[in-house]
């Protein structure tokens, strides 16, 4: 592997880094809020409200199901609009948050629906408003289940990261693709390749750690 | 004495799947300042629904159930949410916050009144000193045995200076020492902070121990209510005979044989009263169970006999008993 591939490698993993933390902030950021609205709109839930759970599903589902690569394209106008480019690291991290705002979102919301509902009784007879139990009760008991949650998301957006590189988002997945796959360099497949994984169990790991240590059960 | 809770014509119907079902039906009562007041009853009776109209966890279907005079239903949002902070409640599964600690448990009401952080720490502290939990205020729930649990959930429920707490089948989780040892905590805050109480419970024995009054409810309607003392001497309603007397699983061993029921109360549960119609009569009966519970301090109890067959000892038999002041009634077969 010449100098030159490898240096290339170094500045890869620093990009999906960057690529892989500023999407899943950003999808939090957006995909939190809205997991908890679906939580508390679907049915018997504090603030039962079915129109903006519908709308507000069917927008996730839709998203969702379209294959990321099929997102990655269909959103290089929005892209460009946002950021001002389509290609390169920054411009790669405007998919990848689309992308990952409703995986988020339903993680969100199934994270929420494992808490006893029993505990969002006892909050509504202390007196205690809908957001309140929301926020003091229900995300506080759902913590551990919501960090083994952002675990396996973030894996996803740094899975999704590598795609990235088909239309010219950087990163590791943009080196793989180019040296290893249109130039047949193997070692260099093979060695981003790798790196990829231990990056994802290195998350893993991380993301399996905090929720065991918050985990008071 | 006021009334704390005044339940009039209370109706509660669920839809599901275009099905009605009638939880509550026309239920009147009402539940008096220092008491402790038990509601009792089968599961699937309706108490646990009786008992959440008590804070408006429920909405009533028609009726109204008032607190302190006050209409729950005419309430808004914000003012059911102020009055909610007088009415506690404590469940069957605890219903604690297992990702924060004992203490941070008891806090909770404070917290949402709004009472500054040092105050509530303090106030969370002395609840937690009544139950005798001090020691455990940095653990979490999940450490704690279920008789500690539902402590931390009464100091959490005395916290904010409730005027009556509400118990959902609070005990039925426990074993019967815990469960002696739960209610004589219930008294003992009853008795010191004159708190109301109201018990939903399936067993008789927690109505026995603690309940000054009683409510049975019986599919969904109001079968009987009276002071525990009458209602166990002296049970109107087949609902509550069921519940105070256990049924008779004997035949008469003749056919034309009659079983009846001896009840007593703690005046008579001191004679002899078998040996005394022995004696004066030298008639026998068989007994085929007995059996005597105290309340409040008082013996009742009741006796199922046998009478011999002939139709003419069955009434002087019958005589004697209700001369003495007993309750003779007739036991159906197989009731």
């Amino acid at each position: 592997m010449s100098e030159y591939i490898r240096q290339a490698i170094l500045s890869g993993i620093l990009e999906t880094f960057e690529m892989t933390f500023f999407a899943s902030l950003f999808s939090y950021i957006v995909g939190m809020p809205l997991g908890v609205i679906l939580y508390a709109t679907s049915k018997g839930r504090l603030l039962e409200n079915r129109i903006v759970n519908a709308v507000i599903g069917f927008i996730v589902n839709v998203t969702r199901s379209l294959p990321f690569l099929i997102l990655l394209v269909l959103l290089i106008p929005f892209t460009r609009f946002v950021v001002g480019s389509s290609i390169g690291t920054v411009a790669s991290i405007v998919p990848l948050t689309v992308g990952a705002i409703p995986i988020v979102a339903r993680m969100v919301e199934s994270s929420l629906n494992e808490v006893n509902p029993g505990i969002i009784e006892a909050a509504t007879s202390m007196g205690a408003s809908p957001v309140y139990t929301i926020i003091h009760f229900i995300i506080p008991e759902a913590t551990p289940s919501l960090l083994q949650g952002g675990a396996i998301n973030v894996a996803t957006v740094l899975g999704y990261s590598a795609m990235a590189g088909v239309i010219g988002g950087g990163g590791l997945g943009a080196i793989a693709l180019q040296y290893g796959y249109y130039r047949y360099q193997k070692d260099v497949l093979w060695t981003t390749v790798t790196l990829l994984i231990i990056m994802v169990m290195l998350i893993q790991e991380i993301g399996i750690r905090l929720s065991k240590k918050t985990r008071k059960v | 004495m006021s009334n704390v809770f005044e339940l009039t014509n209370v109706y509660k119907t669920y839809k599901n799947d275009g099905k009605e079902f009638e939880a509550l039906k026309d239920v009147s009562l009402e539940v008096r300042e220092g008491e402790i007041f038990g509601i009792i009853g089968m599961s699937g009776a309706g108490k646990s629904t009786l008992v959440r109209t008590l804070n408006r966890l429920e909405e009533v279907t028609s009726g109204s159930v008032k607190f302190y005079d006050k209409d729950l239903a005419s309430l808004k949002a914000r003012e059911l949410r102020e009055v909610r902070h007088s009415i506690s409640m404590i469940f069957q599964g605890f219903n604690l916050v297992n990702q924060r600690t004992v203490l941070s448990n008891a806090e909770q009401p404070l917290k949402i009144a709004g009472v500054p952080r040092k105050e509530r720490k303090e106030k969370a502290r002395q609840m937690l000193e009544i139950v005798g939990l001090l020691d455990k205020q940095d653990v979490f729930p999940a450490r704690l045995s279920g008789g500690q649990k539902q402590r931390v959930a009464i100091a959490r429920a005395l916290a904010a200076d409730p005027k009556v707490l509400l118990c959902d089948e609070a005990t039925s989780a426990l074993d019967p020492k815990i469960t002696g040892e739960i209610l004589d905590l219930l008294k003992k805050i009853n008795l010191e902070r004159k708190l109301t109480i109201v018990i939903i419970t399936h067993e008789m024995s927690v109505v026995e121990k603690i309940c000054d009054r009683v409510a049975i409810i019986d599919d969904g309607s109001l079968a009987e209510v009276g002071d525990v003392k009458d209602v166990f001497s002296n049970p109107k309603s087949n609902a509550a005979k069921k519940l105070v007397f256990p049924s008779n699983p004997f035949d008469p061993s003749d056919p034309s044989g009659r079983i009846v029921r001896i009840v007593f109360d703690g005046t008579h549960s001191s004679e002899p009263f078998i040996a005394n119609l022995v004696e004066k009569t030298g008639l026998k009966v068989n007994i085929l169970s007995a059996n005597t519970r105290s309340v409040g301090g008082i013996g009742y109890g009741q006796m199922i006999v046998e009478l011999p067959e002939s139709s003419e000892d069955q009434k002087t038999i019958i005589d004697f008993f209700t001369e003495g002041g007993l309750n003779v009634t007739e036991v159906e077969h197989h009731e």
